[in-house]
């Protein structure tokens, strides 16, 4: 889709062209690395390859802080992740209800917590409640202000979901609750499942926000392993540190693509049946 | 709910608004040029900005806004770069948030028809003009509401900053539980003074969305 777009904001490249492409293309090239070299040697003069610095990270008690850190993000991001989606689900259907008090109650929960910053929920939380137990804190905060942004995504993807699948299953004899339950839900889950796993990335990396609440997580971690090796090693640690976040997010980032690709392919192997 | 009004608090209280105000709003702007910036890199015809760009969004959007503010916090002070906590904070959320902003004006150029891009090449306007003059323009417009949503998730964003030595909200919330006032009273306060932030944005955007809608 990119490419298509790309290309037809500019013509096919001629001789001249080309030559113009290939000279800036060179000199942003050479302006990159320029960059990094600049990077790289502002490091090596602050002497950030002094091999002490990252003697640490043969340490094994030091790997096992990166691997604790690790399965302690993922466990926050598990609970908030199921969490946020029992929440999403039950005031996206809050929204939708017949019942005035019941939406207006939703409404105003789910706007509430959209507008309230994460970090100020879950020190409020920490403060409130949880002072011993922080990942609590964390995981109810986190579920709290994803849920109500899960609720709107699942809320569209019900609006969207044909007026005829709700009208049959009506005709059928269901229920409301089933109507909702076995024929809205499903379908909307399955055509917003990229944005629901996109909103999913945003509270695996919203996770680090344990950092201030003293939970252990990956970013509190890094930090206790700069903060207690010779030399302070912060620039090591956040280079070493920062790809296993990236990782992690793509991996689900990657998940998501991977489901859209395949309903498209879904979607349109079934309309060709149709026509 | 009084305690807004005792020993200064309200001074502090004020000052911390305007600094969440002032943070969000120069990280606003310098994210908006480098948005703008990296989404013509992405769509450039030189491959290597293409790249770069790319490499630029996929590194800043999957990394936690946390660690950003702690890279720039730390790592900087041991290359033997000193500023305050305050540019440090500036930085790490204009290159967040710029990463976001790019990809939703990207979006933008798609929705643009492509007949539009093929006019104007066709009148003999190179990358810069077709972009610049035609593209860009009609792409601003259905990226409005999307930019919105972005800016009113950076005040919310600029509150981790309270966590790195900025005196904002945030700060404002953990020196008074310290102070051991009742956490419910601060967290009154503050969640009134963010309302009334995202509200208005919300409100200055939705005019903006209809006055410059297009009717396609």
């Amino acid at each position: 889709m990119s490419t298509r777009t790309a290309s037809v904001l500019y013509d096919v490249p001629g001789p001249r062209a080309r030559a113009r492409n290939l000279t800036l293309g060179l000199l942003g090239l050479a302006g990159i690395a320029g960059l990094l070299w600049y990077v790289i040697s502002s490091f090596a003069d602050a002497g950030q390859f002094d091999p002490l610095l990252w003697s640490p990270f043969e340490y094994t008690a030091v790997q096992q802080r990166f691997v604790d850190g690790a399965l302690d993000t993922l466990k926050a991001f598990g609970l908030a992740a199921i969490g946020s989606l029992v929440l999403g689900s039950l005031l996206a259907v809050g929204r939708l209800s017949d019942h005035f008090p019941v939406r207006i109650v939703s409404t105003v929960v789910v706007q509430f917590f959209r507008a309230m910053p994460l970090v100020i929920m879950i020190f409020a939380l920490y403060r409130a409640a949880f002072g011993a137990q922080p990942m609590w804190a964390l995981v109810i905060g986190l579920a709290l202000y994803n849920g109500a942004v899960q609720a709107e995504i699942i809320r569209s993807g019900i609006n969207a979901v044909p007026h005829g699948q709700a009208e049959a299953a009506y005709a059928l004899g269901l229920r409301k609750t089933q109507v909702m339950a076995i024929v809205l839900i499903p379908q909307a889950v399955r055509s917003m499942l990229p944005a629901i796993i996109g909103q999913l990335v945003v509270t695996l990396k919203d996770t680090s926000l344990g950092y201030i609440i003293t939970y252990p997580e990956l970013l509190n971690q890094m930090r206790l392993v700069a903060s207690n090796s010779d030399g302070y090693p912060y620039i090591p640690v956040v280079l070493v540190g920062a790809p296993i976040y990236i990782g992690m997010c793509l991996a689900l980032d990657g998940l998501a693509r991977w489901i859209e690709s395949r309903s498209r392919r879904g979607a349109s192997r079934r309309s060709t049946t149709a026509a | 709910m009084g305690l807004i009004f005792e020993d200064g608090n309200l001074s502090a209280f004020a000052e911390g608004f305007l600094r969440t105000i002032e943070l969000s709003a120069l990280s606003a702007l310098f994210s908006l040029l480098l948005g703008f910036v990296l989404a013509a890199f992405r769509v450039s015809p030189v491959p290597v900005l293409r790249y770069f760009g790319t490499a630029w969004v996929t590194v800043f959007r999957n990394t936690p806004l946390t660690l950003l503010f702690f890279a720039v916090t730390f790592m900087l002070p041991s290359l033997n770069v000193h500023i305050d906590s305050f540019t440090a904070a500036v930085i790490a959320l204009s290159a967040y948030t710029g990463s976001f902003i790019c990809e939703v004006v990207r979006a933008g150029i798609n929705t643009v028809p492509l007949g539009q891009a093929e006019a104007a090449r066709s009148l003999g306007m190179g990358f810069g003009q077709t972009l610049g003059l035609v593209v860009l323009p009609q792409a601003t417009r259905s990226v409005i509401s999307p930019l919105g949503s972005v800016f009113i998730a950076l005040p919310r964003n600029s509150a981790i900053a309270g966590a790195f030595n900025v005196p904002e909200l945030f700060s404002f919330q953990k020196v008074l539980s310290e102070e051991a006032y009742d956490i419910f009273a601060i967290f009154f306060w503050i969640a009134l003074a963010y309302l009334a932030i995202s509200f208005s944005i919300n409100a200055v955007f939705s005019i903006l969305e209809r006055r410059m809608a297009v009717a396609r």
